[in-house]
């Protein structure tokens, strides 16, 4: 086996030094019962060069990964995409993947040891830095899972804080994070109220908010831009919470509109997705989340912190540091039981944001909105119609066709185009003909143009149909 | 202080700018670029006018502003103060530091997986999903258990996943029951983890070879006990020979017994733990199946269960349609619901899987008679340097103490500092707990007899420098960019991003 450092003189030479007379002695506290006699029935050992063709083989969409399959198969179809819906297909600049293959950084540990780790802990503390000067909070962790488990975080921190149970959440928050939320915080005794959105403009039903807020809440979660693309007004929402001593949790599933929208200051915790910024959609993960909030919060910050010290010869350094909130010296008593995060992956994003900076972040975001207002004019001009018109916007919309999604988005595929989110799912009131479009700056005019097009189509068909 | 004329070489780190490199922030410069996007091919739109009262105002702050070569530099100064397994040896007891393959990495990037959009129809996603049965079937087979969750993000919602499942399976049968009995040997997560299902922490002593105490939990198992979360081979690395007997005694109160598959690597190949009792299970891709730690993450939590407990696996879960086509199965009634948003870490899935193809069942089996034959090597040459608490035999990992230091005042954290002036990482130092000054000591199977035999050297000679200079050790490491750290300002007083100077040097 190619990555094992042993011949068989070694393993003799070992055998010999530790006393026993065969590698069996080193297992015989597994009782024979239990002990495999035969090989796992897994596929045989692979050379590199048939591992790549396998794998090539999926990404070509075989499922049998088979290569003999994939060198019958005629060339692979490139697709246009439509779709956002928390996962954003962004432009990733080619020095990124070249910096995290970097030894140095893929294969590190966590940095327990900070003497041999700054590399890591200055790039966490430099990751934190930005997001804090994104979301407009004064301090964020070095990452969580992704933006699901973050915000379903932020809920319980947000009851640790004010020491009341129950979270008042807005429907239009992503259905999945709501759905990982109500999973998490059901055995905790946190009841989960949700209130709707106002059928014009997609945005928070203040009134309904009102309603739902009680001395209990600990906290009232929204999601800006929401998962319609609309943006929430962040500051009455906020307004409205700290009026009942409640905290308002912003949740960001598209980062890139920190570029051009402004941050929501009025919140108490900001839960990030920062996906956006040069992670690949990769079938939903690794993505990057990541908790901002004011700082007052601190102790009740679940996850991993990079704070600024001084060795002992007084020069800059950076450490993990209020481990004692965590669960490997809290025990059952944690604020939470994560361990792991996303190092490398807040470590591409941190990168990322380098490369774009102060301007770049604003041009990129202006390029989405440019892109997104044409996508939304020209099937406008196709013959669908849009929801939530007269309400602003980031980079995606929810769109109503004259047919059912399904038949929609079935002539678009025909083209290489898949369309819009279909959105009956979640939102059974929207009805079957609703979808959820996006454009990034990677879609092209091109693009756009032949979904229009097929759209156009299909609205002929229906009235000849009609005819 | 440095009046002197340098003469010869120096001995400490220069002031070089490869040795201080400034913060990204204070290496910014208004006006530079790193970027340049795509000729825009739609009208342009005003912002304001767009957005209105949303748009932002601020200039995006301290946002750095730097050309290619620059974040090139920047980034890759930083790298080189890293530790890395491809620089060396992580003796790291639990952690499983091993080799990262390269081809990993490669495939993981291919287009048409990185590409591919959780919400793409299905009939674009048959290679994902193709390469997520097949990693489930292999996980299926190597841990002998039913059926399997990929969703779990890392470890930790791994058993999150895992003993909600316990619970479900126990509200389904109409009683949640109260309590999941941990050993005082556990992982942190483990307590943490019951806590957050709801679960009272019932902890079970070890007996006094750090092992499960049959009586003690015979005692303890009762209709109020859920589950028992068992980490085996337990964290001291010795496999828990009466395991059967701990799940009878489980079974035979309708509780169930939960493997943190942390430890893993000593089994894979040689016996499974559906084999053996264990109902539910979670695996970590980053340890045992060589996804890269990546200097904390991300990485992956498969949990894998027997048939009882299937229903209650997260949705969706991969199927198998009429047409033999793949798709993702979401009516699942009883299910515990979604821990993650969609499957899970994909990315982590395809190289795990990737290691698996790259090993077969031989190399598998090899790679954990390997990783057990270096972890007894070290405790046979090691064994009298160090105390060893336990005799117990070990399979991939060993435990000594730092008794025989201590005496000089040298412990297990100096020891492990002062590891890293020999060029190796520090063992994991203080856990577990149940080992007073525990020095937890896991090689792997990536590491050769001759790095091995140089590890064995430097920690004979700390031992020899304990009893003659025990200072050395006490102040180490000696050879870093830096030295220790103060970490108890740091936490008193938490500095947590940088702030632009309020009155800037001109």
């Amino acid at each position: 086996m190619r990555y094992l450092p042993k011949s068989p003189a070694d393993r003799e030479a070992m055998l010999a030094e530790i006393g026993v007379p065969s590698i069996e002695s080193l297992f015989e506290t597994i009782p024979a019962e239990y002990r495999l006699t035969e090989d796992l029935k897994i596929p045989r050992q692979h050379s590199e060069s048939e591992i790549l063709e396998r794998f090539r083989a999926f990404g070509s969409n075989l499922a049998s990964g088979d290569a003999q399959e994939l060198a019958a198969q005629p060339a692979g179809k490139m697709f246009a995409s439509f779709l956002g819906a928390g996962a954003y297909r962004h432009y990733r600049p080619v020095i990124i993947d070249s910096l995290v293959q970097r030894g140095e950084f893929l294969t590190s540990y966590t940095p327990y040891q900070p003497e041999i780790s700054q590399g890591t802990l200055q790039a966490m503390f430099e990751f934190q830095t930005m997001i804090c000067e994104l979301t407009g909070m004064e301090i964020a962790n070095a990452s969580m899972y992704d933006g699901s488990t973050g915000a379903a975080e932020s809920v319980l921190m947000a009851c640790r804080a004010t020491g009341r149970q129950g979270a008042v959440v807005a429907r239009s928050v992503h259905p999945e994070y709501r759905e990982v939320l109500a999973t998490v915080t059901r055995h905790q005794e946190i009841p989960i109220t949700e209130f709707g959105y106002v059928a014009e403009t997609g945005r928070v039903d203040l009134a309904a908010l009102d309603a739902s807020i009680t001395d209990e809440t600990a906290c009232v979660l929204i999601q800006s831009p929401n998962f319609f693309g609309t943006i929430e007004d962040v500051a009455t929402i906020a307004q409205m919470a700290h009026k009942r001593g409640a905290l308002l949790i912003v949740s960001i599933a598209e980062a890139v509109s920190l570029g051009v929208i402004k941050p929501p200051v009025e919140a108490d915790i900001v839960s990030l997705e920062a996906q956006s910024f040069g992670v690949a959609v990769g079938f939903g993960g690794p993505y990057c989340g990541v908790i901002a909030c004011k700082e007052k919060f601190l102790r009740q910050m679940p996850g991993r912190l990079v704070g600024e010290t001084k060795d002992m010869n007084g020069k800059r350094g950076f450490v993990l540091t209020l481990s004692t909130r965590e669960q490997h010296i809290r025990r059952e008593k944690a604020t939470s039981n994560i361990c792991t995060n996303q190092a490398l992956v807040a470590l591409m994003v941190t990168i990322f944001l380098t490369v774009y900076g102060k301007q770049g972040l604003r041009e990129l975001a202006e390029q989405n909105l440019a892109k997104a207002d044409y996508l939304r004019k020209a099937l406008l001009d196709a013959g669908a119609a849009t929801k939530f018109d007269g309400t602003p916007r980031f980079h995606e919309f929810v769109l109503t066709t004259k047919e059912p999604a399904a038949a929609v988005n079935a002539k678009l595929l025909e083209k290489q185009i898949v369309g819009g989110l279909a959105l009956k799912k979640w939102y059974p009131e929207l009805g079957e003909n609703a979808t959820l479009w996006c454009a990034t700056e990677l879609t092209t005019k091109a693009q756009i143009d032949a979904a229009a097009a097929v759209l156009a189509n299909v609205r002929e068909q229906e009235f000849v149909g009609a005819k | 202080m440095m009046a002197d004329k340098f003469v010869g070489t120096p001995k400490k780190a220069t002031t070089h700018v490869n040795q201080n490199e400034d913060l990204i922030f204070e290496k910014s410069s208004a006006g530079k670029k790193g970027y340049r996007l795509a000729q825009l091919d739609v009208p342009a739109v005003d912002a304001s006018s767009l957005l209105g009262d949303a748009v932002r105002t601020d200039g995006l702050g301290v946002m750095p502003e730097l050309s290619e070569i620059e974040i090139i530099r920047h980034f890759t100064r930083l790298s080189t103060w890293n530790y890395a397994i491809d620089l060396g040896m992580y003796p790291l007891g639990s952690c499983t530091m091993k080799y990262n393959p390269r081809i990993n990495e490669a495939v993981a990037r291919l287009e048409g997986l990185a590409e591919a959009h959780p919400y793409q129809p299905e009939s674009l996603s048959q290679g994902a999903l193709g390469m997520m049965k097949l990693l489930s079937d292999c996980l299926i087979e190597i841990t002998g258990m039913d059926a399997i969750t990929l969703q779990p993000a890392a470890g930790a919602q791994g058993e999150f996943t895992g003993i909600l499942c316990v619970r479900a399976y126990h509200e389904a049968r109409n009683n949640a029951r109260r309590k999941i009995i941990i050993p005082d040997s556990a992982h942190g997560t483990n307590p943490a983890t019951a806590a957050m299902c709801g679960y009272e922490v019932a902890n079970l002593k070890s007996n006094a070879l750090g092992m499960v105490d049959l009586a003690e939990l015979e005692r303890m198992v009762d209709e109020d006990v859920a589950a028992l979360m068992l980490t085996n081979p337990s964290t001291i690395g010795v496999f828990e020979s009466d395991i059967h007997k701990i799940a009878e005694i489980l079974h035979a109160k309708g509780a169930l017994l939960y493997m943190d598959g942390a430890n893993m690597n000593a089994l894979v190949g040689k016996t499974r733990p559906g084999d053996f009792g264990v109902d539910v299970m979670h695996l970590n891709l980053h340890k045992t199946f060589s996804t890269p730690h990546g200097g904390g993450g991300p990485g992956s939590g498969p949990v894998a269960c027997k048939k009882i407990l299937e229903p209650f696996l997260p949705a969706p879960v991969v199927k198998t349609n009429a047409d033999g086509s793949l798709g993702l199965e979401y009516n699942r009634p009883q299910s515990i619901g979604r821990v993650k948003a969609w499957y899970g870490n994909v990315g982590m899935f395809i190289r795990a899987l990737a290691y698996i193809l790259a090993n077969g069942p031989d190399g598998l089996r090899q790679t954990t008679e390997d990783a057990v034959l270096n972890a007894n090597y070290l405790r046979a040459r090691l064994d009298g340097t160090f105390e060893l608490p336990f005799k117990s035999p070990s399979l991939h990992e060993v435990v000594f103490s730092d008794r025989l230091q201590a005496k000089n005042g040298v412990k297990t954290g100096d020891m492990g500092k002062r590891l890293i002036d020999y060029g190796f990482h520090a063992y994991t130092v203080s856990f577990p707990m149940v080992v007073h000054g525990a020095m937890m000591i896991e090689p792997t199977e990536s590491e050769s007899r001759e790095e091995l035999d140089l590890l064995v050297d430097a920690l004979q000679q700390i031992a020899r420098e304990a009893e003659e200079n025990p200072e050395l050790v006490q102040t180490a490491p000696h050879t870093t960019r830096i030295q220790r750290l103060d970490e108890t300002t740091a936490a008193r007083k938490p500095v947590l991003r940088w702030k632009p100077p309020v009155a800037p040097a001109r």
